[in-house]
């Protein structure tokens, strides 16, 4: 039995990775909701997102200067892809948008190792992250408390955006019934364009956020899609609220988890999956809307 | 020159023809009654004219200019608006939201405060989730987000449709007020009383072919058609 110093810090992990994986798994469950495609290249763009501070910081030593550029990069992207590519996928079979998602997918992950190598890469820690922080009995680093407000603050402002703003509206009504909404004189296209670019600056995010606490290499993006992808039916394809609840518990889940046997943990998310798609096929806060 | 004119439109889902050679026209001000048996081609029309689907062939006139193989989106800021048979309310946004994501992109959009007195109903459940309502209150907000558009042509599908007696003649009297005050609409029924209580004009759909245009009164004379080509006993 692990001590309770080590369950504390264990928890506080969880917390750190499940805020990460909310931010992750709301780009994705937003995309899928709403443009109907499941983006198996939200893995490479989360490490395009780790891989822009880090080219960031050679050019100004300012995180927060970097993640603001960051920030531009990953909407330019997003903006790009759509145009380019996924914007004439809408009407084809899920298939092809798989393959496709995989291909650019596969494309960034050898543009990153092309470009950097397939060395591990460090990201600093921001000064203003330096160091721990004592709480209580337990000693944390101050730059992964940080994170978990950065990151909550992050969810809050993405869930202003969709339930006060009528570009919200349009996407959530465009998750339910795209074809409604453009009866509705809207054109869904464009809110499209919109929701992809704003799933792709999440992830991008969460991977720059991340970059300081792991080590960055083009693959750190597989990890976390394949996490993100239990996240979303845990909470429901295409449910915001549900890859925020999702993301904490398989965030605790796998920390938890970790701090007794770590080559449980990820079995033990799967398990948990198998058992709420037994009892809940639809997720935790999955309607019958399109999937 | 009508308001909108179909002609000849032969429209089909993949290689099954649905509609065939079929025209009909609304004037300014007027209610059509679309009629039919189930399968006769009614949702198809009123889906084409929306532009949910782009006809093969034939033209789709709103005031003379051709409409046919715009997306619903450009013919609803036309003025076009489909209220459809399965009511497609968004089931995760409040009442007062469906509203307002329909009044969006309207350049003359009614205040919320002038639905809720056509439908005081919808003000006491403006905080509700829409899948939370009743069936007669979804057909309520159905209709309420053609109007909030302030539609120049409301094309009703079946609203009257598995609503009980009682809010049926509610609906019917919001129907006949629309239409005296001069709104334009077609209306799909299977229930044709009501349907005629407030139409001047009505079209008898067979097979996707027109079988029958007429008044109301028209319809009355001919028993036997409306039995044998429109399932109706009027
Ligand atoms: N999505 C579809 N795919 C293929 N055939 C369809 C589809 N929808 C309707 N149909 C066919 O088109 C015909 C007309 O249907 P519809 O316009 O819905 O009739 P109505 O509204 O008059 O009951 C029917 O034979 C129906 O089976
Ligand atoms: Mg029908």
């Amino acid at each position: 039995m692990p001590s309770w110093p080590v369950l504390a810090s264990q928890a506080f992990n969880g917390l750190a990775l499940g805020t990460l994986l909310a931010l992750v798994s709301s780009g994705l469950t937003i995309i899928l909701g709403t443009l109907g495609v499941l983006n198996f290249a939200h893995g490479a763009l989360f490490a395009v997102g780790a891989y822009t501070i880090f080219v960031a910081l050679h050019y100004t030593s300012s995180f927060v200067l970097a993640i603001l550029i960051g920030c531009v990069v990953m909407l330019a992207v997003g903006v790009l892809l759509e145009r380019i590519i996924i914007r004439f996928f809408y009407d084809r079979p899920d298939e092809d948008q798989i393959l496709v998602t995989y291909g650019i997918g596969i494309v960034l992950v050898e543009c990153l190792r092309a470009s950097f190598g397939g060395n591990a890469q460090r990201v600093p820690v921001p000064s203003w992250g330096q160091g721990a922080t004592k709480l209580g009995f337990l000693i944390y680093p101050t730059y992964r408390l940080q994170l978990i407000a950065i990151v909550a603050g992050l969810l809050i402002g993405l869930y202003l955006v969709l339930y006060r703003t009528s570009m919200g509206l349009v996407v959530r009504a465009g998750i339910e019934n795209p074809g409604m909404v453009g009866i509705l004189g809207i054109n869904v296209r464009r809110a499209f364009l919109l929701v992809f670019a704003i799933g792709v600056v999440a992830v991008g995010l969460a991977g720059m956020l991340y970059a300081p606490v792991i080590a960055v290499s083009p693959d750190m993006g597989a990890n976390f899609m394949a996490q993100s992808f239990v996240v979303i039916v845990l909470g429901g394809l295409g449910s915001f609220p549900g890859a925020i609840v999702g993301g904490l518990i398989a965030g605790e889940i796998i920390s938890l988890t970790s701090a007794f046997n770590s080559s449980y943990s990820e079995v033990m998310l799967y398990a948990l999956m198998a058992l709420l798609l037994v009892l809940r096929p639809q997720g935790l806060f999955g309607t019958e809307g399109r999937a | 020159m009508s308001l909108l004119e179909v002609d000849r439109i032969n429209t089909l889902y993949g290689d099954s023809h649905v509609l065939f050679d079929l025209s009909i026209r609304v004037e300014q001000g007027e209610v059509v009654a679309l009629l039919g048996r189930n399968g006769a081609g009614k949702t198809t029309t009123l889906r084409s004219i929306m532009g949910v689907l782009a006809p093969a062939s034939g033209a789709i006139r709103l005031d003379g200019k051709p409409i046919g193989g715009l997306p619903p989106s450009v013919i609803a800021g036309l003025g076009v608006q489909l209220v459809p048979e399965e009511r497609a309310i968004f089931g995760t946004l409040t009442v007062e939201e469906n509203l307002r994501i329909a009044a969006l992109t309207a350049p003359k959009a009614w205040p919320l405060e002038r639905i809720y007195q056509v439908f005081p109903r919808l003000k006491e459940r403006r905080k509700s989730a829409g899948r939370s309502l009743s069936g007669g209150e979804q057909q309520m907000l159905a209709i309420a987000r053609a109007l909030i558009r302030d539609a120049r042509i409301i094309l009703l599908d079946e609203p009257f449709e598995g609503l009980a007696p009682l809010i049926v003649r509610d609906l019917v009297t919001v129907a006949r007020d629309l239409a005296a005050e001069g709104r334009t609409m077609i209306v799909v029924e299977q229930n044709v009383a009501a349907a005629l209580s407030f139409a001047n004009r009505v079209y008898g759909l067979n097979n996707g072919h027109v079988v029958f245009e007429g008044t109301p009164a028209d319809l009355e004379a001919n028993p036997d058609l409306a039995r044998d080509f429109l399932g109706v006993a009027s």
